[in-house]
């Protein structure tokens, strides 16, 4: 009896203690239509918090991301554009805050390089199966005719075996 | 056979290592500041007594270390007496009181003494945006024309001072004689 209500006790806090670290960072904001609310919370999703740098900043409870946030409502009410909302931020904080980094001399490994891998894997396994295919190929033509005729002979007891 | 391949592992292995083993001194949490080589962000806010309005232009004509502080910040409070020593040198230093209670900074600067010649009160945290701050401290230099130089995240002491930033403003000291 006791045990099960040490448990439920133990239950109850732990799952307390997980809604704690799920709940995100909430704002109080009035926004003008939902597509405004949209562009906030994609923003705040695709921008990444300075301070707790595997956060974006509509996750982050640091302070800098609610100034952040900030900043981002004040800018959507003042009629800026995403482009606009994203360079101000870079000017700031460096290409760091983007968590989808402008495609740039610095950047275009990291856009391409996986890309380049998967090509770099498709030439070599093809170059592997080509060899292989052309070894076989070749095999058969090796076969001489004193080979062909001990194939033919095996391959005749085989049938009569059956 | 080919002898080659046998290689690879090692190869790889090697490759590996050598970024692994530059990680180790990599510092994750000190981003390289966008503001390098900018002008200081333009502002107009009142001064921490309260006796004056302050802007931009107030920083111009001598090199100085811009130093973003607050109160609640335990890593400033460490910092602090060497800025006062550094003050002391005749090192030129401002202070951005950055998202503080002013009358907490107004009893600090009193308690601890004040190393700093211009006490910008950033009491919104809107001129510390401006300059990308993320945390506090961070120190930034700027030369005689206000362009920013240098940053440094984190606590100035003897060693950083010694290696970064001395280096840096004795050539900014000397850029600004005619």
């Amino acid at each position: 009896m006791k045990r099960g209500l040490a448990a439920a006790v133990l239950g109850l806090a732990l799952g307390l203690g997980v809604a704690g670290v799920a709940r995100a960072a909430i704002d109080t904001y009035q926004f003008r239509d939902d597509a405004e609310r949209e562009r906030y919370q994609q923003l705040t999703k695709e921008l990444r918090c300075p301070k707790c740098q595997n956060q974006d900043i509509a996750d982050s409870n640091a302070p800098i991301a609610a100034d952040l946030r900030r900043e981002i409502f004040r800018m959507l009410g003042e009629g800026k554009n995403n482009e606009q909302i994203v360079d101000f931020m870079v000017d700031r904080y460096g290409d760091f805050v983007r968590y989808k980094p402008a495609l740039s001399g610095r950047t275009w490994l990291l856009w391409f390089g996986p890309g380049i891998l998967l090509a770099g894997g498709f030439v070599v396994l093809l170059v592997i199966v080509r060899r292989r295919r052309g070894a076989a190929a070749q095999g058969e033509h090796e076969l001489s005719v004193d080979e062909r005729e001990r194939l033919a002979k095996l391959l005749e007891k085989e049938q009569t075996h059956d | 056979m080919k002898r080659w391949i046998m290689v690879v592992p090692l190869a790889v292995f090697l490759l590996v290592a050598v970024f692994l083993y530059k990680g180790l001194f990599l510092k994750p949490d000190e981003l390289p500041s966008a503001m390098i080589g900018k002008p200081f962000p333009a502002f107009s806010l009142a001064s921490v007594q309260g006796d004056r309005n302050l802007t931009q232009a107030d920083l111009l004509g001598r090199p100085a270390l811009v130093n973003v502080w607050g109160t609640w910040c335990p890593s400033c409070k460490v910092e602090h007496p060497y800025l006062n020593q550094l003050a002391e040198q005749g090192v030129v230093i401002h202070g951005v009181n950055y998202k503080d209670d002013n009358g907490a900074a107004l009893k600090w600067l009193a308690e601890f003494h004040n190393p700093y010649q211009l006490d910008i009160r950033d009491e919104q945290g809107t001129l510390g945006l401006d300059l990308g701050v993320y945390g506090a401290p961070e120190t930034f230099l700027i030369d005689a024309k206000g362009i920013i130089r240098y940053k440094h995240v984190g606590i100035v002491d003897a060693s950083v001072w010694r290696e970064q930033l001395a280096p840096l403003y004795q050539g900014l000291v000397d850029e600004a004689k005619p």
